[in-house]
């Protein structure tokens, strides 16, 4: 600690001052790409007045929300009302600082890596950072002091607590292929990127699909978007956590959200999709280049990733409650636990070939996802878990059921 | 100062902070977050400590999991209305305090008395500044506490096990009465 | 820093705990008592790991943390279900052991 380098406390600040003003001109970007790509696929045009093709849309927007008058209703409970949309807010911007953009960049002889911070937990930094977000929707909720918000408070903690496992544990079959035995920094999320390689078959997505998909399901989960989005089911509870809030306090929010897509979309990238690599494109040109290379390799990737969350968005619709904790209890926490116990399992007897462990992976969660659906299918309750009352009257339901 | 002591004053004052708010706040969700101010502080101290992994693990488990178990259970309940009747006498306030006081201090002479122990203190100028990693710690989980550790497993599973029949049972209650 | 420092604070942290249990009578505010306690207990094992320069008094802090988050669901599951039955959770009101 006694000798903090100059060099290395510049080039601190400004990856900091230029992430963090990526994060926010990317959730612009995101805000205006969402509702342009929803009009795209509704068949219709989304914004398009302002500025060149609508991009300007967004910085109205963020001028409507300053202007508007900032309310706080007689019947909130005041402090936590006003640190809820902060408490959602920093996390959001913390998690970012272990991520790794890019390679590294050698200015005047000295290798910069591009992360802010190469901790070596750096998976763990993660899972506890974006554990916190919960707080913000949860305190947000509860100081309203309205039913619906708390109603949407309810439902997120219990939905971030039992997504946060999947996440967790989906994380482990890449973690004992990344590490070797002895290595300190297994967790670094710079290590995970550097051991994927340049081609897309030595990529964790292929080895562990399962886990991929059960990990960026719980992500959509945790970020707290469609099909997921139980919190603020507008049809349902209004605007769930954030109906009490107003003007900039209403598009902190709405700003979380969008960076948790942003950096959630880039820790998929770096932990699956690996990371800035794409075919040895990211070693082309000297050692200013190719780090920016590998940079935007890493930007397209995530990009791409982002673009799935929208469509995502407009493909599937809401789950109701009891099949949201029924897809995260029965089905990808069993296949998490599954692709632990394979990978270890098929590492000692192949001797680490991931071939193997690839299909392994792919072979026990069609077996988990059988079983927990046929287990599910023979304990089914004969009537529908929600009353329907048109279909009992009907005379031809009545002869269905008879 | 150097850095150490500084970061070590300003964590350890919030914990202290923290916790006495913990027992002072009259609703309970206030008191929840006082403690996650707490278990934040504590993790900081695990950081300057060199317990990296320790320090994480205490942000995921008790901040990311327990309190908001805490939580979840103060606004399922909605507890602020019932929270304010029922303290205790003034003066059995007062005597509870005194212990306290009596017990820090009985704390703090333990605390002195074990670093002047021989044994401890040789051990502790050995070896000042240890970083432990997180391989160190699985390395030690998965042989030498490797029955604990199963153990552990075991107890987590009656506590699922109990959980589930005390909710069931709840459950099954309620439709009799119905 | 010096060990000692981490163990008054550890000793403070423990005593603020049994001070809460002695004066409060919110059965979720004892509970969380009972948790700063525990964290007390962290801080002493993790700071004599540090200066006996082994892991050891870490693994003993994940065993604790273990054990918590198992005591926690159950006991905020008994919290409930007394709750359902009382409607308090005053833990003076609640001195009889039939339902």
């Amino acid at each position: 600690m006694e000798n903090f380098p100059l060099v290395l406390v510049l080039s601190s600040i400004i990856k900091i001052v230029i992430i963090v003003h990526l994060l926010i001109i990317g959730v612009m970007i995101m805000i205006w790409a969402e509702r342009r790509v929803s009009g795209w696929m509704q068949d219709r045009l989304g914004p398009n007045r302002v500025g060149p093709q609508g991009l300007l849309q967004p910085i109205a927007d963020g001028l409507k929300f300053m202007f508007k008058e900032d309310i706080i209703p007689d019947h909130v409970d005041k402090p936590l009302y006003v640190l809820a949309p902060a408490m959602l807010l920093v996390p959001a911007l913390i998690v970012v600082a272990v991520v790794p953009f890019g390679s590294s960049i050698t200015l005047f002889g000295n290798e910069i890596p591009l992360q802010i911070a190469d901790v070596n937990i750096g998976i763990l930094y993660i899972l506890a950072i974006t554990s916190l977000g919960v707080y913000g929707v949860v305190l947000g909720a509860w100081a309203s002091n309205n039913k619906y918000s708390l109603l949407g408070g309810l439902r997120s903690s219990a939905q971030m607590i039992s997504y946060e496992l999947t996440l967790g544990l989906a994380i482990i079959g890449v973690l004992m292929l990344t590490n070797t035995v002895g290595d300190n920094s297994a967790l670094s999320l710079r290590v995970i990127a550097e051991s994927q390689g340049s081609h897309l078959w030595h990529w964790n997505f292929l080895i562990h699909f399962p886990a991929f998909l059960a990990f960026t399901t719980a992500m959509f989960a945790e970020t707290n978007r469609l099909p997921f989005d139980l919190a603020e089911a507008e049809q349902e509870l209004v605007a769930g956590y954030h109906t009490e809030y107003s003007s900039m306090k209403f598009a902190m929010f709405f700003m979380a959200e969008y960076m948790n897509m942003i950096v959630g979309s880039a820790v998929v990238v770096t932990l699956f999709l690996g990371g800035w690599h794409f075919f040895g494109l990211e070693n082309v040109g000297g050692p200013v280049w190719s780090g920016l290379i590998s940079f935007g390799i890493f930007f397209v990737k995530t990009a791409i990733f982002l673009f799935v969350f929208i469509w995502v968005r407009w493909t599937l619709p809401r789950f109701r409650y009891d099949q949201l904790m029924n897809l995260g209890w029965k089905f990808l926490l069993p296949v998490a636990l599954s692709s632990i116990v394979v990978t270890g399992t098929l590492w000692i007897t192949t001797d680490g070939n991931r071939l193997w462990i690839g299909i392994g992976n792919m072979v026990s969660a069609f077996i988990v996802v059988s079983i927990v659906a046929g287990l599910l299918v023979m304990n089914k309750a004969p009537e529908p878990a929600i009353p329907d009352s048109d279909r009992q009257i009907t005379p031809s339901a009545l002869d269905a059921i008879e | 100062m150097n850095p150490e002591q500084i970061l070590f004053i300003l964590f350890g004052a919030v914990s202290l902070i923290g916790a006495i708010a913990v027992i002072s706040f009259r609703h309970p969700i206030y008191s929840a977050l006082s403690l996650i101010v707490t278990f934040f502080a504590q993790a900081g101290l695990f950081v300057l400590l060199g317990a990296h992994f320790v320090a994480a693990v205490q942000i995921i488990v008790y901040a990311g999991a327990i309190m908001v178990l805490f939580l979840f259970v103060i606004m399922l309940l909605n507890l602020g209305t019932l929270s304010a009747k029922g303290a205790i006498s003034g003066k059995l306030k007062g005597f509870a305090v005194i212990l306290g006081i009596l017990l820090a201090i009985e704390g703090v002479y333990i605390a002195v008395k074990a670093i002047n122990d021989p044994a401890v203190a040789s051990a502790e100028t050995a070896t000042e500044s240890v970083n432990t990693t997180t391989y160190t710690i699985g390395e030690l989980l998965f042989n030498e506490y490797l029955l604990p550790f199963e153990v552990t497993s075991l107890i987590l599973l009656a506590a699922l096990i109990g959980v589930i029949v005390l909710v069931k049972r709840e459950s099954q209650a309620e439709n009799e009465v119905q | 820093m010096p060990l000692e420092s981490y163990l008054i604070l550890s000793a403070l942290l423990f005593t603020i705990g049994v001070v809460g249990v002695l004066i409060r009578r919110n059965a979720i505010i004892i509970f969380m008592c009972i948790e700063l306690m525990l964290n007390a207990a962290n801080l002493a094992f993790v700071a004599i790991s540090r200066s006996l320069g082994e892991a050891s008094g870490q693994v003993f802090v994940i065993f604790v943390m273990a054990v918590a988050a198992a005591e926690v669901a159950i006991g905020l599951a008994i919290i409930v279900s007394v709750f359902k039955h009382r409607q308090t959770i005053n833990v003076d009101e609640v001195n009889s052991l039939k339902g």
